[in-house]
């Protein structure tokens, strides 16, 4: 059965480009397929600073965009196009897209995840309307006002500082005692004279008329209720993989994460992992390119154990 | 054939292009800063083609056009505002794939 691609790469952030690099350089047929446009949800970061070998000031989307330009000068191919259902067959894999079906030996699983809802009434009434997801997007648009930043990892500390340079204030609510993130992160939170801390707090209800006006939130120790006035919340509190259109046969965790081996490989033979999508302690972007790499060599030692699976049945030799 | 780009529009041609116009016109609100927006903006221009002649496609920026942007309550970007007869008929929050952009569009030229 005929195939388009010997790789089909889900997904343009960091972890699929680095896939699409390994991948071309290897000569491998491969096609990576981004419903946007490159970047993944490194293009939300508005300075990354931890990335090694990279010291100078560059943006999420900037240092994506250089992965993107590195890998498409050996030759990958990115299409712009939307997969919707994954299906595993006898000779190939079917790949539906919003624009047709693509069949590939190897996939590797690049669609990272999204930030996740809360869930807490007034989140989706107030999305766009004082509700953000996103604190580079929206800040400028809480100029003096306050703000409240719900999290207690990297991302809602990173974010809470990044909206100190608008806003007039910045409430950062976090259910525990202690922040998750980085101990650099907690020092520059504590030193900021804008940031309050509302530790030990969770985020009931988000409450206003035309947009947001204020928050809820009770004392996990005091049992005790109280309203904080904000004209926005930016929420970080957790990610949510972007596996719907995997077969059931995929392996996922208990919170949707596909679940690889070392190599990447997952439940299913010819399907390969990478990024923020897989199950995994530390979703970096310097974590994010190592799985990339690995997963794309991976296919390919799969696919050359095909060839010469095939040269040996068809009777050749194998030099 | 030249490739058919979204207009810029500004508070000075804002009701001439898009409250008058007899198609309707899908705004996008963004600006340098905003990561999503830039991601969304090939998207944007690829509906801009596909839609020439049905729909017209625009696009302002919301740093160098800020009294448009409050006259019409944005406070998250991307922002796509679907207007017909010179009133929102729809509205996209956030950077969505095409595909929902495209159901949204379709629904406001049917309906």
């Amino acid at each position: 059965m005929p195939t388009d691609y010997d790789m089909i790469i889900v997904g343009a952030g960091p972890a699929g480009l680095t896939a699409g690099l390994y991948a071309s350089r290897a000569r491998v047929k491969t096609c990576c397929i981004e419903r946007l446009s490159p970047g993944g949800q490194a293009a939300l970061t508005a300075r990354v600073e931890n990335y090694p070998g990279i010291e100078e000031l560059i943006t999420g989307l900037e240092l994506c965009q250089r992965m993107e330009r590195q890998a498409r000068s050996f030759g990958l191919e990115i299409v712009r196009d939307e997969v919707q259902h994954l299906e595993t067959s006898r000779e190939a894999l079917d790949v539906q897209c919003a624009s047709g079906l693509r069949r590939s030996r190897t996939i590797v699983v690049a669609s990272g995840a999204n930030s996740a809802a809360l869930g807490v009434p007034g989140e989706k009434e107030f999305f766009g309307k004082g509700v953000s997801y996103c604190a580079t997007c929206d800040g400028p648009f809480f100029k003096d006002l306050d703000v409240a930043v719900i999290g207690g990892g990297d991302s809602a500390l990173d974010e809470a500082l990044f909206l100190t340079r608008f806003c007039r204030r910045v409430y950062l609510v976090h259910r525990r005692a202690e922040f998750r993130a980085v101990k650099l992160l907690v020092e520059r939170v504590a030193a900021s004279a804008k940031i309050e801390l509302v530790l030990n707090a969770a985020l009931e209800k988000i409450l206003g008329a035309e947009g947001v006006e204020s928050i809820e939130v009770r004392d996990r120790t005091a049992g005790i209720a109280r309203r904080i006035p904000v004209s926005g919340v930016f929420l970080y509190v957790g990610l949510s993989p972007n596996t719907g259109f995997l077969p059931a046969s995929v392996r996922t965790d208990q919170k949707g994460y596909v679940i690889t081996d070392e190599e990447m490989r997952t439940s299913v033979d010819c399907i390969l992992a990478a990024g923020d999508v897989r199950h995994k302690s530390l979703r970096q972007i310097a974590t994010a390119v190592g799985d990339g790499a690995l997963a794309a060599m991976s296919a390919v030692k799969r696919l050359e154990s095909e060839k010469t699976a095939q040269m040996k049945s068809e009777g050749g030799s194998i030099s | 054939m030249s490739a058919l780009k979204p207009m810029a529009i500004t508070e000075a041609n804002f009701e001439a292009e898009v409250l008058k116009s007899s198609t309707p016109v899908m705004v996008d609100f963004w600006a340098e800063w905003c990561g999503p927006c830039r991601m969304i903006a090939p998207v944007v221009e690829e509906i801009a083609q596909e839609y020439a002649g049905r729909v017209k496609v625009c696009k302002v920026n919301v740093d160098e056009n800020q009294s448009l942007a409050s006259r019409y309550s944005i406070r998250s970007i991307p922002s796509l505002l679907i207007f017909k007869g010179g009133i929102v008929a729809n509205q996209v929050i956030g950077a969505v794939p095409k595909a929902e952009l495209i159901r949204r569009l379709d629904a406001v030229l049917k309906g």
